[in-house]
């Protein structure tokens, strides 16, 4: 390999320097609301071949101290402190000699892959361009490369992909291209941004075991930054905490994950729902939420949220301090928090209703009578050329045959990755959309087909709670408004109606004092909160909650989950529960249905689902998602898909999962034409447990070894 | 590609016989093309004016004028649009709309096209550097320049750049510039190249004009779109590769800034239009602008109706130009 | 001019109509306050609002104030440079040319705000019913803007009223210049509605049982009202201009009247003789139209910093 860079060769400083090296660093950032100090001094050093991660929220500086690395600031940002990349030093580098290390020395992985490729570049031309900025080889030389890293990264026929514009491939495929770019270079440090957070799942799994195969064919150091501490836990060596623009825990990722010695740590650690947790166990949420990045911070920055602060955090900012030789946090009081669990530290705070609720208690949720009922639901959207004849070309198949019963006071949860028609379905249920065949009822009642002013007096039974607490509030109505608009509809509002809006204000933890705000004033938290009261207006009896949290960061969704969970208990409310977080179906649901591409694959009671799931898919599905435990995610045996989910307009025959199915891969070939040619229905294994599979096998997707999870 | 051209071209036919009834109707209604012949003094003969209704073809009705318009059926062999005859003019049995649309668009195009490559090469490379050096003095000076010749009467712009072109002319004694006319009155015994230097010199100040119209709208909007792609997740790694600045901003933020500028300059073309007329007025070319003042002050329907033909035609090949441009630079886009 | 100041323009959501409500709503306007703030915070855009409201009190309390109007008066001494008795000159007929400015904005700003409110109003209403009801009704709606599109604006307008010759009047101009303009306006507030009605808010309204009245009132309006005042005021320039581009083909407002473009037409020729003639009207309405677009774009940015809107 030749190289034409001038950054120094690694070979002549010492083996064990560190290969990035991050002293003291601040970012400000101007905008016109004042300096945003997003970073403020962090300092972290990187060895050979090492993996760090570095986890917090958003708004923690995370994103901005990576981007600083490679000085790809804004021109607007001052940066000080020193950074070192391989013993060169970045900050104060005029943009063209940073081109010698950046994608040579430290390479980079964005979050979101659909925005990071070049619409107009096919994928091979965006990498080879990325190895001639560094080496003088020819066009053939650098296609065959490419062809050699797409491999690497797990792309099937690389020779053909090459020349795939970026729209052609899915969003993992195309991360996979990102971190094929990344790694083009043999760079010494791979800095990953929340690489698979835009992702599902399972291809989540597929590419963070490209980024390890990546680090393999490279000897690269990496940088993992993610909210997720199920991945930290999985992958790294070590992490390093932050929050508001600091580094507030430090060490071995064993160290830190089993013993955090800083109140924040343990917080989001307790607030994390887990899928190893016993059923219903309540999560710890942190009051509060992180400051915003332009508030002037003095002190502890997180005491305004810590059980523990005492005068001296709020003038006197910690220092990070070393608890062992690998352990480090910065706390005025990390010597109380030995041996501490995240609910007596957070005690007060689990349950902010007048009536708490012993945590852990086994709720003796009887199964009542079936409220909700679809038969047989069928959706397919039309698919229309454009222009003057918009004709008919092609049918999504969004949704196929699916059959539910919601039963009162139960969570039936509604499990998929994105695109397999679960929220049609829910939509559908409320009818919302009408569907292309099949039938809802609600108590006996026939919802299919009534006219919008004949459903209007049953809209006051079932309401709807929405994914993104920024879409789903009018920005030009109060937020009183909001709340009081469906009694409006409902002609309840003259009667009591500002009393009963305060009253559901109270209810879901808002001041009913901040009524007369716009939704812009209030945190996402908050937001999702405004749109529960809203949904709770008419006191409906069915709640359809389409990935209420899953906008939220982890300290703030804690809060919504429990809310969601006392509220079901107060009102005997009936959840169904869409969602593509198997941790969170764990805490709230009771029966879980999966769904993939259109069709429901298993349905099952909560607990015997994550014991002994039989389809396979469910089986990948739970064996994919990260556990916030390091030892427990390196002893998993984990089933990695292959491929993506096919296109819904052109479903494969027979079973739809077959083209990714693992079992399907060591059948003999007569059993392979049955899944081909015969669709498989819901076989009932008894105890609500029914698999659509035609060779399912029960097995804990878990592992046996481990018994449920209890908090540390 | 190919099929949906074909598609696209027969698409816009029903576009354009609507746009068709639409004018011919508006026209109807807003005059009557032998008013001047009515009120003449002394009064002209009753006979001589049932003539000129029946050469006009205003003795039939509306609908029945329309077809023969578009068809020629059952007319005199002048009329008749699928036919190439664009009618009869008020100006005489002798006056051939069609032969003096073809000779004017000739004059129109060699302003229009000087105009608006200029146009489009000047905004291109304002905008990149306006959003290159965001909220800088060059930023705000081509901004204050793009919003002034934006505000700014076409009409008023043309004669302030004329005036200064006779201005220049009476400081230094000798024709630099050619303020009337897309040509000298008297061209005979010219050679070639001094014909070529006239008709460039006669170019000079209505180009500039025509230019400064469109340049002001495309500039800005190339300035938003650029900015846009500079914070794009791409044109970050593309940085983030170790690309040298210029081939991250030529092959990675221009290439694509570029793509919604094709819609733009698409939807502005009817504007240039608007833009010829005036300019055509200030500078006293004998173009199609001045054709269509021309046709309008004396009444000229059948005129009108060709010329009015002519701009919506130019007007859609432009938008569809635009969009197979943009089926051309963006990938993500696929006509079959 | 209250119609451009963003507090009053913009309609507050008022689903407080209703009913009484008891709950203090002095601070309700946290959302106009939001945008007021940031169009403040514009320092082009309130340079260019006090200028242009400088501009209205000129043309239309300086009337009142000044002796001289737009007509030929026998004591004027004609074709006079500018003095303390005619700051602006006298035409060749005997005209005040200050009384004629004052007059010609009139005019030109009582054509160019009956324009953007009339089109404003029928653009609108178009828009959002083809951007609500989508499907074959959109369909048959848009064709028909892309019909009138395909005629050029000054074209279409000039081949009406070049007919209606000798009694043109201000409000005819008007008409005529919004018959046809209407459509952009219908094309972005389509856009607005297309994209709004997808919006969460929309569809959580119509799971409260909310009919389609209540939501395009109280959701869709409301929220499409930012981009469509921005359009409107771009639409105000480029009314000016194109009343001033008619009278200088000679098919608008006609004498005796007086419009800003009337004046460039009559001075044509006067650049160098007269420059008093020539210069002070097309400077008034390069002012308008610069501080309306300075307006307009501060609008933008107080109302939405990334909604971005084609000028023609």
């Amino acid at each position: 390999m030749t190289s034409t860079n001038h950054a120094p060769n690694p070979a002549t400083a010492a083996a064990d320097a560190p290969v990035l090296s991050v002293t003291d660093l601040h970012v400000r950032i101007p905008t016109s609301e004042g300096d945003v100090h997003a970073v403020r001094g962090i300092s972290y050093h990187l060895r050979r071949g090492e993996a760090l991660g570095i986890v917090g929220e958003s708004g923690s500086g995370k994103s901005v101290s990576a981007l600083a690395v490679l000085g790809l600031l804004p021109r607007t940002a001052r940066v000080s402190g020193s950074i070192q990349v391989a013993g060169y030093e970045v900050v104060g580098r005029k943009d063209a000699e940073l081109t010698r290390i950046r994608g040579a020395r430290v390479a980079m992985v964005f979050q979101d892959p659909l925005t990071s490729l070049n619409p107009v570049h096919p994928i091979g031309t965006q990498i080879t361009e990325a190895i001639h900025a560094h080496r003088d080889v020819s066009r053939a030389a650098a296609r065959e490369r490419a062809v050699e890293l797409l491999r690497t990264v797990g792309i099937p026929q690389p020779e053909q992909r090459i020349d795939a514009y970026p729209h052609e491939l899915s969003g993992g495929m195309r991360q996979r291209v990102v971190l094929a770019i990344a790694m083009a270079n043999d760079p010494d440090v791979i800095i990953a941004d929340e690489p698979t957070t835009a992702l599902d799942v399972t291809v989540q799994a597929q590419v963070l075991d490209a980024l390890q195969a990546a680090r393999r064919a490279t000897g690269a150091a990496l940088v993992l930054i993610t909210h997720d501490l199920g991945i930290a836990a999985g992958h790294v060596d070590r992490v390093a905490v932050m929050y508001a623009g600091r580094i507030v825990e430090t060490g071995s990722v064993d160290e830190v994950f089993s013993s955090p010695q800083m109140p924040y740590t343990l917080g989001l650690l307790g607030s994390q729902p887990r899928m190893d947790a016993a059923p219903h166990s309540r999560l710890v949420p942190i009051p509060g939420a992180p400051p915003s990045p332009d508030h002037q911070l003095s002190g502890c920055a997180f005491a305004p949220r810590c059980p523990l602060a005492k005068p001296v955090c709020r003038t006197s900012t910690p220092q990070l301090t070393a608890v062992s030789d690998t352990h480090a946090a910065a706390c005025h009081f990390a010597d109380q928090l030995a041996g501490i669990r995240p609910e007596e530290l957070f005690a007060s705070n689990t349950a902010p209703s007048a009536n708490p609720l012993p945590e852990a208690v086994e709720r003796t949720r009887s199964r009542g009578e079936p409220v909700l009922v679809a038969e047989g639901l069928v959706k397919h959207f039309p698919v229309r050329s454009k222009g003057l004849i918009r004709r008919r070309s092609g049918e999504i198949h969004a949704v196929c045959d699916v059959s539910l019963t919601l039963h009162a006071h139960q969570t039936l949860a509604l499990v998929g990755e994105s695109g397999c028609g679960k929220s049609t379905t829910a939509r559908m249920l409320l009818n919302l959309i009408p569907p292309t065949r099949g039938r809802v009822s609600y108590r006996g009642q026939t919802l299919t087909g009534l006219s919008s002013s004949r459903m209007r007096p049953l809209r006051r039974s079932m309401q709807i709670v929405f994914q993104d607490p920024f879409a789903s509030l009018d920005p030009r109505m109060t937020v009183f408004d909001a709340v009081a608009e469906p009694l409006r509809v409902h002609g309840q509002f003259r009667n009591g109606g500002a009393e009963r809006v305060r009253e559901l204000f109270r209810l879901v933890g808002l001041d009913p004092a901040h009524g007369n705000r716009y939704p812009h004033e209030f945190s996402g938290g908050q937001r999702q909160r405004v749109g529960i009261a809203r949904a709770l207006a008419l006191e409906p009896e069915v709640l359809v909650l389409d990935e209420p949290v899953s906008a939220l960061d982890v300290s703030v969704q804690a809060g919504v989950i429990n809310l969601l969970e006392e509220l079901q208990e107060r009102l005997g409310l009936s959840y169904l529960f869409v969602s593509h977080d198997l941790a969170v179906v764990r805490h709230l649901a009771d029966q879980v249905a999966v769904m993939y591409l259109g069709r429901i694959v298993e349905t099952a009671p909560v607990e015997r689902l994550f014991t002994a799931a039989a389809h396979p898919y469910t089986q990948a599905l739970i064996s994919a998602v990260p556990i916030p435990d390091p030892r427990r995610e390196r002893a998993r045996q984990r089933i990695v898909l292959r491929g993506d989910v096919p296109s819904p307009m052109h479903p494969p025959s027979g079973c739809r999962f077959r083209t990714r199915c693992p079992v399907f891969a060591r059948l003999t070939e007569a059993e392979q034409a049955r899944c081909a040619t015969e669709v498989p229905t819901l076989a009932d294994h008894g105890n609500d447990h029914a698999v659509a599979c035609h060779y399912a096998v029960p097995r804990s997707p878990l592992g046996d070894a481990f018994p449920p999870h209890r908090t540390p | 590609m190919l099929a949906y051209t074909v598609r696209r071209l027969l698409g816009t036919i029903p576009l354009l016989l609507a746009a068709s009834i639409l004018t011919f109707l508006l026209i109807d209604l807003s005059g009557d093309p032998l008013a001047d012949l009515r009120v003449q003094q002394p009064p002209v003969p009753e006979e001589v004016i049932k003539a000129e209704e029946a050469r006009l073809y205003l003795d039939r009705s509306l609908p029945e004028r329309y077809v023969l318009w578009l068809t020629g059926i059952g007319g005199n062999g002048d009329i008749g649009l699928l036919r190439g005859k664009f009618g009869p003019s008020v100006q005489g049995a002798d006056y051939d709309i069609g032969h003096a649309l073809a000779e004017r668009l000739g004059t129109t195009l060699r302003l229009v096209s000087a105009a608006l490559l200029l146009a489009l090469g000047l905004a291109i490379l304002s905008g990149v550097i306006s959003a290159l050096r965001q909220y800088s003095m060059v930023d705000y000076t081509l901004t204050l320049i793009g919003f002034l010749a934006l505000a700014m009467p076409t009409f008023w712009l043309g004669a302030l750049i004329k005036e200064a072109g006779v201005w220049v002319n009476q400081q230094t004694g000798y024709t630099i510039f050619y303020t009337v006319g897309a040509t000298s009155a008297d061209t005979r015994g010219f050679t070639t190249a001094q014909l070529l230097a006239d008709h460039l010199g006669h170019l000079v100040l209505p180009t500039l004009t025509l230019m400064l119209t469109g340049y002001a709208a495309w500039s800005r909007y190339q300035r938003t779109s650029m900015l846009e792609v500079l914070n794009s997740d791409y044109v970050r790694l593309a940085r983030a590769k170790g690309l040298p600045n210029r081939v991250v901003l030529r092959r990675h933020a221009l290439r694509t800034a570029l793509i919604p500028l094709t819609t733009v300059v698409a939807v502005t073309v009817a504007g240039t239009v608007d833009g010829v007329i005036l300019i055509e007025t200030v500078f006293q070319w004998r173009g199609l602008g001045d054709f269509f003042v021309e046709a309008i002050k004396r009444n000229d329907s059948y005129a009108l109706m060709g010329w009015l033909m002519l701009s919506g035609t130019a007007v859609i090949i432009a938008n569809l130009i635009a969009d197979l441009l943009y089926g051309v630079l963006d990938p993500r886009i696929r006509y079959e | 001019m209250s119609d451009l100041h963003p507090p009053a323009s913009t309609p507050a959501p008022s689903a407080s109509a209703a009913s009484p409500d008891p709950v203090d709503r002095s601070a309700e306007h946290g959302q106009l306050r939001m945008v007021a703030t940031r169009f403040l915070r514009h320092r082009m855009a309130m340079a260019s609002l006090t200028v242009l409201v400088l501009t209205v009190l000129f043309a239309f309390l300086g009337p009142l104030l000044w002796p001289w109007d737009h007509t030929v008066h026998r004591e004027i001494l004609p074709n006079q440079p500018p003095s303390w008795a005619h700051p602006f000159g006298t035409t060749n007929a005997g005209h005040d040319v200050l009384g004629q400015l004052m007059r010609g904005t009139q005019q030109t700003l009582k054509v160019a705000l009956t324009v953007s409110v009339l089109a404003t109003a029928f653009g609108a209403l178009w828009g959002a019913v083809a951007g609500y009801y989508r499907g074959w009704i959109d369909a048959v709606m848009m064709r028909i803007v892309d019909v009138l599109m395909v005629v050029p604006l000054l074209v279409a307008v000039a081949a009406i009223s070049g007919n209606v010759r000798g009694g043109t009047t201000w409000w005819a101009v008007a008409l005529i210049i919004a018959l046809f303009s209407w459509t952009t306006i219908a094309r972005v507030v389509r856009g607005v509605v297309l994209s709004l009605r997808e919006q969460e808010f929309v569809e959580a309204a119509r799971a409260a049982g909310a009919s389609d009245a209540r939501i395009v009132l109280h959701h869709l309006l409301p929220n499409a009202a930012g981009p469509t005042i921005v359009a409107a005021t771009l639409l105000i320039a480029t009314s000016i201009l194109l009343e001033a581009s008619m009278s200088f083909l000679g098919f608008g407002i006609q004498a005796p009247d007086i419009s800003l473009g009337l004046m460039i037409d009559n001075a044509r020729t006067a650049a160098f003789t007269r420059p008093w003639l020539f210069y002070p009207p097309g400077l008034f309405i390069v002012m308008i139209c610069l501080t309306i677009n300075f307006i307009g774009d501060g609008l933008r940015d107080a109302l939405d910093p990334r909604q971005t809107i084609t000028r023609r």
